[in-house]
């Protein structure tokens, strides 16, 4: 039996394989393949923190430490130690997780502006300690010497290799996230973020839930972090840092909370608009901010919600 | 012991900086309960306000600190108007954003009209540093602490004595009841964004001579702005005062005494144990925790 509201999302799903299947195929330019491959992984990380802040109401301004603690287990291990590079990946996640629940312990009992500080205040430690600890992680200057991912005789190098692993993976996470969404689970969370003294009154054991599901908007952070490392092969502090954790905020609220696909959208903006601003060269910061203020005023759902509001005053003008 | 006490002087000094930083950010929340991410923004342009209106073009010191003031204030009111007041029904983390937003704009304005090279400034008075306990002390530490005082006293007695200053404790208390009883609560939350964007311009102002200053300086201020007054407790006028004190004391202690490597981290690992002990801050007066 297939109800209306399965059939449009199975019609969703067609659609962005459909999609990004066409582009990674017909695509020869490698630079369009780079970005896109860019707004995979950015897509991770904004499904991760919307799933925290959309639909949780938890707002995270220290995301960026999860991508970078994923992005260096995985260099340090496969790099310096030569581990297989699919292990470092579990070993990447399982370090993240464990962060994420001796972070999420105390922080999550805080609420509003007080989390956002608290977490704000774990990602700077994270950074700093990755730019202080020199001898294993290569300090500010970087760390050099991160292996090619290989599975059996396939080499993931840039290209539409890469491309196809990334947005594969992105594909399994956007399953993962509806299949828990539409779960109990799911509706405890919408029912923390709506009221969380309520949810406790219903018997949501919330901090728990909070707890977990900062766990695995980490493992999604570590996955991105991962990704990351093996297709620039080369990271540096500065590329997990505050204003990235910021950058993941904005493309969780730019794209539209509390929405898959605005997660989606917001990755791609806020990947493809430093690339088209490049144009402006001085003026590309001024722009940036006025795109991001002027958005925020005039559309504070998001681009998902405010387009389709747009959409649907046109048509009720029309008729 | 010698030692010790020179950690201390700089200390201070950058405590008291902190410490100014910490007051604007505190009174705008307040008053309107909006955390300005793009008030380390405003401690840059007062810094580089300064360069230009002493440095370059020779004005007296008195003139070119107030000009500076008056540029910060101006753009906070500014940005009050276009960006916050016409964002409507805003939600906290939109805000955040708008603020966010502005930030940058302003980083990248800064970045043209003053370039991307820093500049520094020289004291604003020529005299000899002072020997206390063998540690030197600097004259414009002197200013600085002086200056971060008399701009704390100041806020105190236009909140506790004047009128209008009476009217934006009311608002900060109860804005509701505060409109109800015919105090203007939206007049006085652009008055108090121009007194926040002003401290921070002070900030920016005395910190230039000891300092470098360059369009980005303003991102990491504004943060430990934040740290510091989290720390004393936000909403609470001395006690974020008290907060950058003694973030700017530890943060020279921990750089001096264990490792300058970590300096940065102190501030953070400091704000994290300020909110897993004591979330409302060390010193706030209990009506200032709202959450």
């Amino acid at each position: 039996m297939m109800t209306d509201k399965n059939k449009t999302i199975w019609i969703e799903y067609l659609v962005f394989l459909c999609v990004v299947s066409a582009f990674g195929l017909i695509t020869e330019n490698t630079y369009y393949l780079q970005i896109m491959t860019f707004i995979g992984i950015n897509t991770l990380l904004a499904l991760g923190l919307n799933m925290l802040m959309g639909y949780t109401g938890q707002v995270s301004l220290g995301h960026a430490a999860f991508y970078g603690i994923g992005a260096y287990t995985t260099a340090i291990l496969s790099g310096t130690y030569a581990i297989n590079p699919w292990l470092a990946l579990v070993c990447a996640v399982a370090a993240a997780v464990l962060i994420a629940f001796i972070v999420g312990l105390p922080t999550l009992r805080l609420s509003g502006y007080y989390l956002a500080m608290g977490t704000l205040g774990f990602g700077m430690i994270v950074n700093i300690v990755i730019r202080e600890w020199g001898d294993v992680t290569g300090g500010a200057s970087g760390f050099v010497g991160i292996p090619v991912l290989e599975a059996g005789s396939l080499v993931f190098m840039s290209g539409a290799s890469y491309y196809f692993l990334v947005w594969g993976i992105v594909f399994a996470a956007i399953i993962i996230c509806r299949r828990l969404l539409a779960s109990r689970t799911g509706r405890a969370l919408r029912a923390i973020h709506d009221g969380e003294n309520a949810a406790v009154a219903i018997g949501i054991n919330t901090h728990a839930l909070k707890l977990e599901i900062f766990m695995f908007s980490a493992a999604l952070g570590a996955v991105a972090g991962f990704l990351y490392a093996h297709f620039v092969l080369f990271i540096s502090p500065e590329s997990f840092g505050f204003m990235f954790s910021i950058k993941i905020v904005t493309m969780v609220v730019i794209g539209g909370m509390a929405s898959v696909w605005g997660a989606l959208l917001g990755a791609a903006v806020l990947t493809l608009l430093p690339e088209v601003l490049h144009g402006f060269a001085e003026y590309e910061m001024i722009v940036f901010g006025t795109v991001l203020m002027v958005v925020m005023i005039f559309m504070p759902q998001g681009l998902t919600r405010g387009i389709m509001d747009i959409i649907r005053t046109a048509r009720r003008a029309r008729a | 012991m010698q030692e010790i006490v020179q950690y201390l002087f700089s200390g201070i000094t950058t405590g008291a900086v902190y410490a100014v930083i910490a007051v604007g950010l505190s009174m705008l929340y307040s008053s309107t309960e909006l955390i300005n991410f793009a008030h380390g923004e405003f401690v840059m342009i007062g810094a580089l306000a300064m360069v230009t209106l002493w440095v370059r073009i020779g004005l007296p010191l008195p003139l070119a600190v107030a000009g500076a003031v008056a540029a910060g204030c101006m753009l906070g009111l500014v940005f009050e108007r276009l960006a916050i007041r016409t964002a409507r029904n805003p939600q906290p983390i939109t805000l955040i954003i708008i603020t966010v937003g502005a930030s940058i704009f302003l980083k990248g304005a800064a970045m043209i009209v003053w370039g991307k090279d820093p500049f520094s400034m020289p004291s604003f008075s020529s005299h000899e540093s002072i020997e206390i306990f063998g540690a030197a002390l600097l004259p414009q530490s002197i200013w600085i602490v002086t200056a971060a005082l008399v701009l704390a006293g100041g806020i105190h007695l236009f909140l506790k004595q004047t009128l209008t200053g009476k009217a934006m404790v009311a608002c900060a208390v109860n804005k509701k009841a505060a409109w109800l009883s015919g105090i203007p609560s939206e007049k006085m939350g652009i008055l108090a964004f121009g007194i926040s964007a002003g401290c921070g311009a002070v900030a920016g102002i005395f910190i230039a001579p000891i300092t470098m200053s360059s369009y980005d300086m303003g991102t990491i201020l504004g943060i430990k702005g934040f740290c510091a007054a989290m720390i004393g407790g936000l909403g609470s006028l001395w006690g974020a005062f008290a907060g950058g004190l003694l973030l700017g004391i530890l943060e020279s202690l921990g750089a001096g005494l264990i490792s300058s490597a970590l300096k940065d981290a102190i501030a953070f690992v400091l704000l994290l144990l300020i909110l897993y002990i004591r979330p409302g801050g060390l010193f706030a007066a209990k009506e200032a925790k709202r959450f």
